[in-house]
């Protein structure tokens, strides 16, 4: 095959989602299987592999993120479908919520409170631009969600989805990490935690583990969702005046 | 499978209806969420198609999240210009937010599930 040609193939491929939808499940199967093979240790976090690859992938090869999610978008849907589902872990734990929903009401309020004002107060600190500090403030809740928070306090939407993303990563690699460190044991604290700090990528990871965690985690995120899209508005402009 | 295939989308879609029509702040997929739970509470059990398809998707829920990670390539340049207070804020906000969220949660939750367990 001679140069013209390949280029011609290269040209046909990457305009059809095909290529790129494809290329989302080799990416996070090459991370899964990293992660596997490290004993599912929560570092190698396998979305964090697959959007590296994919990163590098899309830079080398100058092809514009539209053009990628032409394809990734069929993936993406499902992440609505799977929301719904967590309604199951949720149902077979629903007892041991019900009993619990003081403690649930406090962790939510203190962690959610903890997530957004911290993140605040640590990118004002350390000399942040405001529209940084302002797409920072939501970055525990999940991306739909966040994203509306930002544009009500006056931030940048997409950057938000951004940092949304990372902290989901940072916190499924190393909350768990974290979680030995402090001594939280219980399955239920902990996929809560998760949940409520790192959002659906903490979920996912909570559910790998543990079914209870998991259960729990999907309900932090939920939660949270709610708590900070009513408060974070309101205390901003409180402050902000 | 089918049949549950399709009560899981019109749960998000009627989630999705809801929050358009009523403007709460919450996610589409979430008030579906909550439908779907109400479901399994009046039917009283998970049904065993139901379990296959919520399994399937969510034993790679990880995966969906990789289309909307990729979009970091998009604010690399945002993100550079700022990666100290970035940095600082997502690692140590996050995991002081785990940290927190997880010590209150055991702390409560130590009692009352000691004394569920004792009366069971």
């Amino acid at each position: 095959m001679n140069d013209q040609s390949l280029r011609d193939v290269w040209v046909y491929l990457s305009a059809t989602p095909l290529l790129h939808l494809t290329l989302v499940l080799i990416a996070y199967q090459i991370g899964d299987r990293i992660y596997r093979a490290a004993n599912r240790n929560a570092i190698l976090n396998p979305v964090m592999i697959a959007v590296v690859l994919l990163v590098g992938f899309l830079y080398v090869t100058e092809t514009p993120y539209d053009t990628f999610f032409e394809g990734a978008q069929f993936v993406h849907f499902l992440l609505g479908p799977a929301t719904v589902c967590l309604a199951i872990p949720l149902y077979r734990q629903f007892a041991r919520v019900r009993r619990n929903a003081a403690a649930i009401a406090a962790s939510l309020f203190c962690g959610s409170a903890f997530a957004a004002g911290s993140a605040i107060a640590i990118a004002w600190i350390t000399g942040a631009s405001r529209d940084m500090i302002l797409s920072l403030a939501p970055k525990s809740v999940t991306a739909p969600i966040a994203m509306g928070i930002t544009e009500q306090l006056g931030g940048l939407p997409s950057l938000t989805a951004v940092l949304v993303i990372m902290t989901g990563i940072i916190g499924a690699a190393l909350g768990p990490m974290v979680l030995n460190l402090v001594g939280v044991k219980d399955w239920a604290a902990r996929g809560f935690a998760m949940g409520t700090a790192a959002h659906g990528i903490g979920t996912a990871r909570a559910l790998q583990v543990n079914d209870l965690a998991g259960a729990f985690a999907g309900l932090a995120m939920g939660l949270n969702a709610l708590a900070t899209a009513i408060f974070l508005p309101l205390v901003w402009r409180f402050f902000a005046g | 499978m089918l049949g549950w295939l399709t009560v899981v989308f019109s749960c998000q879609l009627a989630g999705e209806t809801l929050v358009a029509a009523t403007g709460m702040p919450l996610p589409g997929p979430v008030a579906g969420m909550v439908m779907m739970l109400v479901i399994l509470a009046v039917r009283g059990k998970v049904p065993e198609e139901l379990s296959t398809v919520s399994g399937a998707l969510l034993s790679n829920l990880s995966l969906l999240f990789v289309p909307a990670g990729t979009g970091i390539i998009t604010h690399l340049v945002l993100i550079r210009n700022d990666l100290l207070p970035v940095g600082l804020a997502l690692v140590a906000s996050t995991l002081g937010a785990v940290a927190v969220t997880g010590l209150l949660m055991q702390a409560m939750t130590a009692h009352t599930d000691k004394a569920a367990a004792t009366d069971e």
